[in-house]
């Protein structure tokens, strides 16, 4: 055991280790600092006095410009709405599905995981042109829905995968007795594995929540209703806008952000797990 | 009866999933193959002309298909390269149980969360020819000959697209590298060590072997991310200067929006699929090769 000890007090190497650290994590909140900072001041702070320094005066008139005439309530609460509609609907989805294809005994039950899987590699890009046009021919641009369903679908395939490591854990024993008491298949899901699966919800919820809250493709290729705007194109916009003045982007950007990192801050080790659960299963 | 009841219940429980999985990805996949041999405006019914827009793809250059083709290798290339050996670097090291190791962790994880919309203007804030801060530091310093419009040059405007774009998803590769590194069994890190192992040679010869397929993953999800990119160029460059920058996905767009030409869109959506399945099983099989 002492031999480990001294190889580990090289001091000179363990000193360069912990700079090279602290320097890549200093780069890494630097960023955020800067938004943070830049939100709440004026352009003559931003452009000239005080680059990166904290506000002299803190100017909190940049978030009413940005809420207000940069409508950015209204694009975070069309975020919220499609974000949690989005994993709603994929997460039941993919639940019933995967009580489908890893709890009742059928044939293809195997064939048609894997095909499910299919969408880890399709890309979003590959369905684009079809749908746009099909929306468009149906008036189906513009709405909620434009954005809730594409999301949800592309959103399922990861959450089976995620949600068959978990029902796994799931003794089959429990249900097997539950149909022997004669609970058919759906009062089996629904009354036995369903509330078993919280912490799989959780799990996929961090996923699909940040690939939905910050999705840009989709959102700027099928919404350009200012009604209907969620924030990263809300952000586009605004930033078009408002090229002269940086204080109400900076704003708008926090605004976007500042709900991921709330959170971050107190379930880091949980987004962290989904994620982890999300590639090395893939 | 038993058994009708039986496929009566898959078929429900299947609906949801199979309806959004195959009217969102399957069918319009269908669809996009079909059209893609078709000169089709969106509208009209359009002609067949077979391959036609497949070679046009590769021949005519004021498509850029194969500028944004290259572009979106070179990124791969630095995501490969550069990011995955540093990301690699910062696993290992926190991977040896050193102290505040969750604090780094958690740090270098947070730009992942950050949409790239925010992240790229944020970048262009820092880009700004004018007021920005790297001009600024640059004239800080006494550099100021090495100043640039960062964004919007020829020379410099590819660049800054790939360091943002790097820089965003080292934690991410990091994540998953750690997950690979503290996996491994802490008997075989301390008898090696033991042996008289030093500290590198344990992750060379004991870590990194172990945490080879999540190496795997990361180089497909690396080369796959790059040709998909989107979002980074959109808020950027917009493709720009002269189109320099352009990327598949940007293309694609600009198919359906300024030319209206849906058939060459829905090839370069084929065209997506087919290289990043290829590069998914070539990378596979490359790293099937070397075991």
């Amino acid at each position: 055991m002492e031999s480990i000890t001294q190889k580990e007090s090289k001091p000179a190497a363990k000193v360069g280790i912990y700079i090279f650290l602290s320097i890549w994590a200093l780069i890494n909140i630097f960023p955020i600092y800067f938004m943070f900072t830049f939100s709440l001041k004026s352009n003559d702070e931003i452009f000239g006095k005080n680059i990166i320094g904290l506000p002299a005066k803190w100017l909190w008139s940049n978030y009413a410009t940005a809420m207000k005439t940069g409508n950015m309530w209204l694009y975070f609460l069309n975020s919220i709405i499609v974000t949690v509609a989005a994993i709603a609907i994929s997460l039941m989805a993919a639940m019933m599905a995967t009580y489908a294809m890893t709890r009742i005994k059928w044939k293809f039950s195997k064939i048609t995981n894997a095909f499910f899987m299919l969408g880890l590699t399709i890309p979003i890009q590959a369905s684009i042109v079809p749908v746009y046009v099909i929306l468009s021919r149906a008036h189906w641009l513009n709405k909620y829905s434009t954005l809730i369903i594409p999301y949800a679908a592309f959103a399922l395939s990861m959450a089976i995968l995620i949600c068959t490591g978990f029902m796994a854990e799931i003794p089959s024993a429990l249900d097997e007795a539950a149909r022997i008491d004669g609970c058919g298949y759906f009062g089996t899901f629904f009354r036995i594995v369903l509330p078993l699966m919280k912490p799989a919800v959780s799990t996929v919820g961090v996923y699909s929540y940040l690939q939905c809250w910050n999705e840009f493709m989709f959102a700027n290729v099928f919404i350009s209703d200012k009604a209907h705007k969620t924030l990263p194109v809300g952000i586009k916009a605004l930033s078009g806008q408002h090229t002269t003045e940086w204080g109400p982007i900076g704003a708008a950007l926090v605004i976007a952000t500042f709900p991921t990192l709330i959170a971050y801050l107190f379930l880091s080790r949980k987004i962290q797990a989904s994620f982890i659960a999300g590639a090395v299963k893939g | 009866m038993k058994k009708l009841k039986k496929g009566f219940a898959i078929f429900i429980f299947l609906l949801p999933g199979l309806f959004l999985f195959v009217s969102i990805l399957i069918a319009p996949i269908a669809v996009s193959v079909y059209r893609s041999l078709y000169d089709w405006n969106g509208f009209s019914e359009g002609t067949f002309i077979g391959f036609g827009n497949y070679i046009e793809l590769f021949t005519n250059g004021s498509i850029k298909f194969m500028t944004a083709l290259k572009n979106s290798l070179i990124l791969a290339f630095f995501s490969v390269f550069v990011q995955l050996p540093f990301a690699l670097l910062l696993a290992l090291l926190l991977g040896r149980g050193i102290k505040r190791e969750k604090t780094f962790l958690s740090i270098f994880f947070m730009p992942v969360l950050i949409s790239t919309v925010v992240i790229g203007q944020l970048w262009l804030k820092i880009y700004n020819p004018d007021y920005g801060l790297l001009n600024r530091f640059l004239d800080f310093v006494h550099l100021g000959a090495w100043k640039h419009t960062w964004v919007g040059e020829v020379g410099t405007a590819l660049g800054s697209v790939i360091v943002p774009t790097i820089w965003q998803y080292v934690g991410y590769h990091m994540l998953l590298m750690y997950a690979g590194v503290k996996g491994v069994d802490i008997d075989l890190r301390e008898a090696a060590m033991l042996d008289g192992a030093t500290k590198w040679q344990v992750d060379r010869y004991i870590v990194i072997p172990i945490i080879k397929p999540i190496i795997r993953v990361s180089v497909i999800f690396a080369v796959t991310g790059s040709l998909k990119t989107y979002d980074l160029v959109r808020i950027l460059t917009e493709g720009g200067p002269f189109q320099t920058t352009e990327v598949p996905s940007t293309l694609l767009e600009n198919m359906l929006f300024l030319r209206n030409r849906y058939g060459m869109g829905s090839t370069i959506s084929v065209m997506l699929i087919i290289l990043c399945f290829a590069f998914a099983l070539a990378i596979t099989a490359a790293f099937k090769e070397k075991d």
